[in-house]
């Protein structure tokens, strides 16, 4: 007995140091882990506060910028509503919030923002008490930005397309073979685009869309063009390289958006998936 | 003494705030960030109690991993850092280490580097191989621990001699 005390009191360090260790450990893997997040995020009021205090400094040099996007994205808004009596297919592109409309926008600003790391997230200013949720999809008015995955009252933490954990839902503009948008951890304006069938008539320079079978985006928001094409090793699929839309590493606003029609479409997919 | 415990207070906190609101933020030539608040690892009294310098690392990493949402990486990393401080310590300044009296301003500069650099590279490689967290990333995580330990190294050992007090 004595003999373990002295065991353990002389090896007091490295056993504290074994604990803890396996403590971050732990977490890393909770945070690798899509669905169990929950421990520590930034989206609490300390982390949330001191990020809306220096963003609320650093917005003041972006404001120039800002007011651009919004003229040209106005812009495009007044040139799809004086066209909306000729032109069917654009507006079917777009939902607003009318009174039939699927989705909800909501604004929020960026607070923080990751894109060096291979795990990048977000945090927005807004939370539960401006009825932002989890798995609500993040955009800008020039393509997307990720999903949210935890939410509190006043913050919320968006995991951005540029994640290793990201797969999002996405299309051809020109016909609709779709894939799954991931991110290899490397240029932060470049995504992937895998699993898209051979038979798809690829080429450079063409847009991708976000496609209609996820939940969380409207179907056919831009997300980037092609940039170059490889077929996978079994020669059935192609791996795409797509130059983003978006500037991921200076966002500022963002929309949120709901899909008002969510948990019907999903109670109604559930028993086929079983 | 307790100037002693208030400035590593201060130090804790002020290099916390410099990381997630500025370094964090550097993004240089795409990925290489600097993490200064390895500093604090490297500046804690070499006389003090090693049991609670193993849980003030821990935590100083854990509060950057809550700012920026990577899990326990920093923690791991500034842990495996602080575990091994008292060997490198050896490694780097000898027998004066063991008289417990040595102040980092008043060693040569070889010693000093070495002492730096191996800290700084224990702390980046633990940081990146579990960012990553595969092995198929293997020479990604060596090229991103060089170039940032480059930069650290740099600005860790510019603000030594900044903030250096050279009288007693």
């Amino acid at each position: 007995m004595q003999q373990i005390f002295n065991f353990l009191i002389r090896n007091k360090n490295s056993i504290l140091f074994l604990f803890l260790f396996a403590v971050s450990i732990f977490l890393t893997v909770q945070n690798h882990s899509f669905h169990k997040s929950r421990f520590i995020s930034s989206a609490n009021w300390v982390t949330g506060g001191v990020y809306s205090w220096s963003n609320g400094i650093n917005t003041y040099l972006n404001l120039e910028e800002y007011n651009e996007r919004l003229i040209t994205e106005n812009n495009q808004l007044r040139n799809i509503i004086s066209n909306m009596n000729d032109s069917i297919s654009i507006s079917k592109q777009l939902d607003s919030t009318s009174f039939e409309g699927d989705y909800i926008f909501r604004p929020s600003r960026v607070i923080n923002n990751n894109f060096a790391k291979i795990d990048n997230y977000l945090t927005l200013n807004r939370g539960e008490n401006s009825g932002i949720q989890k798995e609500f999809g993040v955009i800008t008015s020039q393509g997307i930005v990720g999903i949210v995955d935890r939410a509190n009252d006043k913050y919320s933490r968006v995991i951005s397309i540029l994640n290793s954990r990201s797969r999002i839902n996405a299309q051809l503009s020109s016909t609709n073979h779709f894939g799954s948008l991931v991110w290899n951890g490397e240029d932060p304006n470049i995504v992937q685009l895998i699993d898209v069938p051979r038979q798809a008539p690829v080429q450079k320079g063409d847009t991708i869309i976000t496609g209609g079978r996820s939940l969380i985006f409207p179907e056919g928001l831009p997300i980037g063009s092609i940039k170059d094409f490889t077929l996978d090793q079994t020669q059935s699929y192609y791996t795409i390289n797509i130059k983003l839309f978006n500037d991921m590493t200076n966002i500022g606003y963002v929309y949120v958006i709901e899909n008002i029609n969510k948990d019907e479409i999903k109670e109604l997919q559930e028993p086929d998936e079983q | 003494m307790n100037s002693k415990l208030l400035s590593n207070i201060a130090r804790f906190v002020i290099l916390i705030f410099l990381q997630v609101l500025i370094l964090n933020n550097i993004n240089f030539l795409g990925y290489i960030n600097p993490y200064l608040y390895v500093l604090f690892i490297l500046l804690y009294p070499f006389a003090g109690n090693q049991s609670l310098f193993l849980i003030l690392s821990f935590l100083l990493g854990l509060s950057i991993d809550i700012f920026e949402d990577s899990g326990g990486i920093n923690a791991a990393a500034c842990l495996v850092a602080a575990f091994a401080r008292p060997n490198l310590l050896r490694f780097s300044f000898g027998i004066s280490y063991d008289h417990q009296n040595i102040r980092l301003a008043f060693t040569p500069f070889g010693a000093k580097f070495s002492y730096v650099s191996l800290i700084v590279l224990i702390h980046h490689f633990v940081f990146f191989s579990l960012e990553m967290f595969s092995v198929n990333h293997i020479l990604l995580i060596l090229k991103k621990t060089l170039f940032s330990s480059i930069f650290s190294v740099i600005l860790i050992l510019l603000s030594l001699t900044l903030f250096s007090r050279k009288h007693r």
